[in-house]
């Protein structure tokens, strides 16, 4: 070894005290233990599935499945293949999560604002909801749904008849179906160009805003020409519209729409359960304005509509977003619950059944887990997208 | 100083208050009001009467009830008993007569309560268009004349939480002006302030009542008190102590509570 000489750099530690070599180290060390660990996970995995004959691979997914479901909304029978039972228990979760997201956004807004109503009734009927909701497992919510009140209604003989039309029992709840007839398309192109017409009113009203300062009632204007346009042309068209309803056939109803107890069950509790945590978000998130936002706007000469709706939501939205964004990615990974009352979503068809009857066990739960982590994946990315264009800009 | 062109008429009140000044009529009448927090007596039958383009400083020790009084004028706190009346409107519960006073009454925080969500341009067009609906261009070029006059026209499309507290300041006072207001409220506007930047502030309000504005402000700014204002109204314990003009309320306070506060805070 050479003696150190004095030149311009200072002299550097000894590898094993310099912070960036150490960090290196520790790095490859991590890396190479996780590999050690993944190999020997599936090596072992698949030297066990084929001592005992387990056949592995993705073929099982054409095979006919032989089995019924109660729900689907893609064409379904027991012929088909155990791919197609996928698709049922996919959109059948999809189907309940959008369900969900929307109820449960509509109902936790309304709550967590009258949770902080001037109104003392109104405030704490919030507060005695959000608090015995959220606290309370949300399977057991689920149970009480489907068990203590939908499975307690009448039986089809017996039904919670609405004017002949709307039909109540333990089997579910049956609506009327529309049914177009000919003649029809030009109630969509009224709807079509009712909605057409909403845009440019807005498009004019912000520009005349722009340009003379006049504000033009655009919501009021809006509603009345979305109402009426495509009621015209319905009653111009000769009003080609007819209405399946539904009717008793023997033990249970046919005809109409029907909305089985295990979906409503499910997604009552879904909404109800997270609106509760919804609205503690929206509620945190208005009183993280502060009060000299308010002050301000109102000391401006601004109405109190006018300063929630310029001042206060703005900034609010940007604290409720990242919260709101978990409690979507919640309600979808909770709607795997459905199995509990077997209402078919993913977990209950393709997890349960699919998985025991061809026993493909690690195919199946990767699939499965790969669907979610995807679903939750795209809600997060298109929150993001939002939340970004809601952001404040400081420094 | 150029004191603005008012009409002659002149009610027989204006005459009989105390400091009157020929030629000005009220536009601020405050008369036996009262203020309770719970029951907590606040505000103590005040009285106060504010010609067009007077300038008034109040000061006082810290709860003495100045911020909540001027507070009151604007309806930002509500009073009890007693009347406000704010440029011929009085103040009650009545939504439309609170938004008619606000309209007409401009206000510049302690903590500036900047939109931050807007630029300095929207937040200073913001009332002018939805309230006033004035046109965008409009407002948007009264806009540039007040920053101008704030001395920031270069920072009009930046975001306040890019500004200094200083700037700010001068951001909120601009965008209170724009809606043309017969009134302006300050309510210790450069107690956040860092001192570098208390001048700059100051030299704005200073400019502003040099051009007439009726002006009331809570301050702690002695200085400023003695070149601008043409009353100091000192407060304690929520009552009015002692009104006169800054001469003689610098060089001869009549009341012991009055002597007791100047020797405090002009000690150093």
């Amino acid at each position: 070894m050479k003696k150190q000489t004095f030149d311009s750099k200072p002299a550097g530690p000894k590898p094993w005290y310099d912070p960036r070599v150490r960090a290196i180290f520790f790095q490859v060390v991590a890396i190479a233990l996780v590999f050690w660990g993944g190999w020997v996970l599936i090596d072992n995995t698949l030297s066990n599935m084929e001592s005992r004959g387990i056949s592995t691979g993705f073929g099982f997914l054409d095979e006919s499945a032989g089995f019924g479901i109660i729900m689907s909304l893609v064409p379904y029978d027991a012929t088909m293949s155990y791919g197609r039972t996928f698709w049922v228990g996919l959109t059948n979760t999809l189907l309940v999560s959008a369900m969900g997201v929307v109820t449960a956004t509509i109902l936790g807004f309304i709550i967590g604002v009258a949770r902080l109503s001037s109104n003392w009734l109104v405030a704490k009927v919030s507060l005695a909801y959000i608090e015995v909701i959220r606290n309370i497992p949300l399977l057991l919510q689920i149970f009480f749904w489907y068990f203590a009140v939908l499975s307690s209604l009448p039986s089809p003989r017996q039904s919670v008849d609405v004017g002949g039309a709307f039909f109540l029992n333990n089997r579910g709840l049956y609506v009327p179906e529309p049914v177009t007839q000919d003649g029809f398309g030009l109630v969509w192109g009224g709807v079509f160009a009712a909605i057409a017409a909403v845009i440019g009113i807005r498009i004019w009203a912000k520009r005349r805003q722009l340009a003379t300062g006049a504000i033009f009632p655009t919501f009021k204007v809006g509603v009345g020409v979305l109402v009426l346009v495509p009621v015209m042309s319905y009653l111009l068209a000769g009003q080609p519209l007819e209405w399946d309803l539904p009717a008793l056939k023997g033990f249970n109803f046919g005809g109409g729409i029907s909305i089985i107890p295990e979906l409503a069950a499910l997604w009552i509790a879904l909404s109800l359960y997270t609106a509760s945590f919804i609205a503690e978000i929206v509620r945190s998130g208005i009183l993280s304005v502060s009060k000299g936002q308010t002050e301000a706007s109102k000391a401006l000469g601004l109405p109190n509509g006018l300063t929630l709706r310029l001042v206060v939501i703005p900034q609010a939205m940007r604290v409720i977003i990242p919260p709101l964004t978990s409690q979507y990615l919640n309600l979808v990974k909770n709607s795997s619950l459905a199995t509990a009352i077997g209402y078919p979503d993913l977990v209950a068809v393709f997890m349960g059944t699919t998985l025991n009857q061809t026993g493909q066990a690690v195919e199946v739960v990767a699939i499965t887990m790969a669907v979610y982590l995807t679903i939750s994946l795209l809600i997060s990315l298109f929150m993001n997208i939002y939340n970004r264009a809601v952001a404040i800009k400081e420094r | 100083m150029g004191k603005p062109m008012t009409e002659q008429t002149q009610t027989p009140e204006t005459q009989s208050s105390p400091s009157s000044d020929v030629g000005k009529s009220d536009i601020i009448r405050v008369e036996g009001m009262h203020k309770w927090y719970g029951d907590f007596h606040v505000l103590q039958d005040l009285n106060l009467t504010v010609r067009h383009g007077e300038r008034i400083v109040i000061c006082g020790p810290s709860g003495s009830g100045k911020s909540t009084f001027i507070r009151c004028i604007n309806r930002l706190e509500e009073h009890q008993q007693g009347k406000i009346i704010v440029d011929d409107v009085e103040l009650t519960d009545d939504v439309r007569q609170i938004d008619s006073v606000r309209r007409e009454v401009g206000m510049v925080f302690q903590h500036f309560n900047l939109f931050p969500h807007l630029t300095v341009l929207e937040n200073c067009c913001l009332s002018p268009i939805w309230v006033r609906k004035t046109p965008r261009k409009e407002a948007e070029a009264t806009a540039m004349e007040y920053l101008e006059r704030v001395k920031i026209p270069d920072q009009a499309n930046k975001f306040p939480g890019q500004l200094s507290g200083g700037q700010q300041q001068r951001v909120a006072i601009a965008r209170a002006l724009c809606m043309k207001p017969k009134i302006m409220l300050f309510d210790e506007p450069t107690s956040a302030l860092d001192p570098e930047m208390i001048k700059e502030v100051l030299d704005v309000m200073i400019e502003l009542a040099g051009s007439g504005m009726t002006m009331l402000c809570v301050t702690h700014e002695m200085g400023f008190a003695k070149t601008v204002a043409d009353r100091v109204i000192f407060m304690d314990g929520g009552e009015i102590v002692e009104e006169a003009p800054p001469h003689d309320f610098f060089t001869n306070p009549q009341e012991p509570r009055t002597q007791k506060f100047l020797k405090q805070i002009l000690q150093h």
